[in-house]
């Protein structure tokens, strides 16, 4: 019989039942890590004993990691196993540098497709779903998490990968899709690619649930493809580092995302101080994996900032809520003295009626000042034809964008299709200003 | 009624020449065009034997396109043609909001298209008026 739960038992344990269960399994981690040449050397560099660990909150004597630590060494020597052991490899997408490397036995990847199981199960696939996963395979985790996740629950998988638009929709339409993993902005491209054939996806398809991930969206882009394909849309969230997609998941629910906290061991930090922060306030959010064989992290800070949801979620699970991740601080950029997220940028762009599926943020220096350019599409089939209309549709994203961010950018429209759609993730922010970005690289 | 083409272009190299091999390869034959332009990107608008088929072949090729009525005016080819043309709207208060003429080979014969914001009335004066208006057949039957 079909239950509510995939994991009953872990979906449902108390906030108290949590806590226990994350300081035994810190424990247990703490102890593989002292297998570690990297970790024996970390922890006496920071006086750190793995044994007078009494609760959670010791944890924070030691520093805290991140990318530049693991590219600092050499992958194998943070192993707490014999390579022999190691049956997989994954790699980080390297959106902001040099790739990561991160290693998995054969536990490790039957943990992680377990975990992503219990999140697509959690929105309401069943065995009966037909499931197209198109999202890159191979060294990115967004294909194979949740190919393997799917198969455990019994749908049947069509590892489409990510994209060829034309035949996607052919798939679609020919196995019956009910279920499908996308990138969100391709999500929007692919509708422009629909109505282009004639198609509507909400009576042309069977689809019924989009997850959407990989890519810090907003509430709009969400709205967008809920309506454009008549399915709920569904955030994910996760990082390679970390196994990749599974790390937190939205439950019918949709009021954030619940990190499964029996598998990873959240703190939320203020980025300058690395003191944590109150729930409700945001902070760089840093993980502790707390059920890993091969490579455990501990304290690896993400960039991603979000919040914590303060209460209970309707759903009835006590696992902690992360919000939408408002940007990396990496992602941030300064002009003219100005923080700004490529996030805020978006919100305002999808609210405006007239504005297509993508855009791009381009900072450039113009005689030694920065200048920030925001090319626009167009949508096209709302245009009538007018060059009045366009120029007043550029004047509005202007006011609008000037309002939300405190600059004033260069809007620029251009057509549907010529700026670089989301077949991997998109490139929002194209900086080519002369000194370095020297934001957030702590 | 005439039909128009609009197509918004990018301002940059090599999208009008994507633009008319489009229709090139649609065998599409151009009777008048004009190229309004904003700073990075214009309008430009084409008056063709076959707008529908132009049109469709336009969007699928991926340019934002819309099919505009218009007005075409015949005029005489002469001093005060367009004169007339400009009076009999401006006294009807019909403001123009954009227009362009061109001369058949004849030489006696010039078209005056202009685009309007309240056309069926606009036609109806102008046909009132004793001034004829040109179907798309008609236009391009010439």
């Amino acid at each position: 019989m079909e239950g509510e739960y995939w994991n009953a038992e872990m979906e449902l344990l108390s906030r108290e039942e949590i806590e226990a269960l994350q300081l035994r399994r810190l424990r247990d981690t703490l102890e593989r890590c002292e297998r570690s040449p990297f970790y024996r050397e970390w922890f006496a560099a920071a006086g750190f004993d793995p044994s007078r660990l009494r609760s959670m909150s010791d944890l924070r004597r030691l520093p805290c990691m991140d990318k530049t630590t693991l590219r600092g060494d050499d992958p194998r020597r943070f192993l707490t196993v014999p390579l022999d052991e190691v049956v997989r490899v994954h790699s980080s997408s390297g959106t902001t540098g040099q790739a990561t490397v991160i290693f998995h036995t054969a536990a490790d990847i039957e943990a992680w497709a377990q975990l992503v199981a219990r999140c697509m199960y959690m929105t309401g696939v069943r065995r009966r779903d037909v499931f197209q996963n198109m999202m890159g395979y191979g060294l990115f985790t967004g294909g194979l998490g949740f190919h393997y996740a799917a198969e455990r629950i019994g749908a049947m998988v069509i590892p489409a990968g990510s994209g060829n638009s034309k035949r996607q929709i052919q798939l679609m339409r020919d196995f019956h899709t009910t279920v499908v993993h996308i990138i969100p902005s391709y999500a929007l491209y692919l509708l422009e690619v629909f109505a282009e054939l004639g198609l509507d996806p909400r009576a042309d398809t069977d689809l019924r649930i989009a997850f959407i991930g990989a890519e810090p969206h907003s509430e709009g882009l969400r709205k967008r493809v809920e309506e454009g394909y008549g399915v709920r849309a569904y955030n994910s969230y996760g990082l390679s580092e970390m196994c990749g997609p599974g790390v937190a998941f939205e439950c019918p629910a949709q009021q954030g995302m619940h990190v499964w906290e029996d598998s990873f061991y959240l703190e939320v930090l203020d980025p300058e101080t690395l003191e944590p922060v109150e729930a409700g306030e945001e902070g760089e959010l840093v993980f502790t994996s707390l059920n890993r064989e091969a490579m455990p992290l501990l304290r690896y800070r993400t960039r991603d900032l979000a919040f914590v949801y303060p209460g209970e979620c309707a759903c009835g699970r006590a696992h902690r809520r992360i919000s939408r991740i408002k940007g990396r601080s990496d992602d941030m950029f300064i002009v003219k003295g100005v923080n700004i997220f490529p996030m805020q940028v978006e919100k305002v762009l999808l609210g405006v009626l007239g504005v297509g599926s993508n855009y791009q943020i381009v900072l450039d220096t113009v005689r030694s000042m920065d200048e920030m350019r925001v090319l626009v599409e167009v949508a096209g089939e709302l245009w009538r034809g007018e060059v009045k209309e366009l120029n007043e549709l550029k004047r509005r994203i202007t006011d609008e964008l000037r309002q939300e961010i405190l600059v004033t950018p260069r809007v620029e429209l251009v057509e549907p299709g010529s700026l670089p759609a989301g077949e991997g993730k998109a490139v929002r922010v194209l900086d080519r200003r002369e000194h370095a970005k020297g934001v957030g690289d702590g | 009624m005439a039909k128009q083409i609009n197509v918004f272009a990018q301002n940059q190299p090599g999208r009008l020449e994507r633009m008319t091999e489009v229709l090139l390869e649609e065998g599409i034959n151009i009777r008048a065009i004009t190229i309004s332009g904003a700073e990075e990107y214009g309008v430009v608008k084409l008056l063709v034997d076959e707008p529908r088929k132009a049109f469709e072949a336009l969007q699928r090729e991926g340019f934002s396109a819309y099919l505009k009525e218009v007005i075409a005016v015949v005029m005489d080819d002469r001093p005060g043609g367009l004169h007339r043309v400009c009076r009999v709207l401006g006294e009807s208060g019909v403001n123009i909001e954009d227009a362009y003429g061109f001369v058949f080979q004849d030489r006696r014969t010039a078209i005056l298209v202009v685009e309007v914001e309240r056309l069926p009335e606009a036609e109806e004066i102008l046909r009132g008026r004793g001034l004829e208006l040109l179907s798309d057949e008609e236009l391009y039957a010439l």
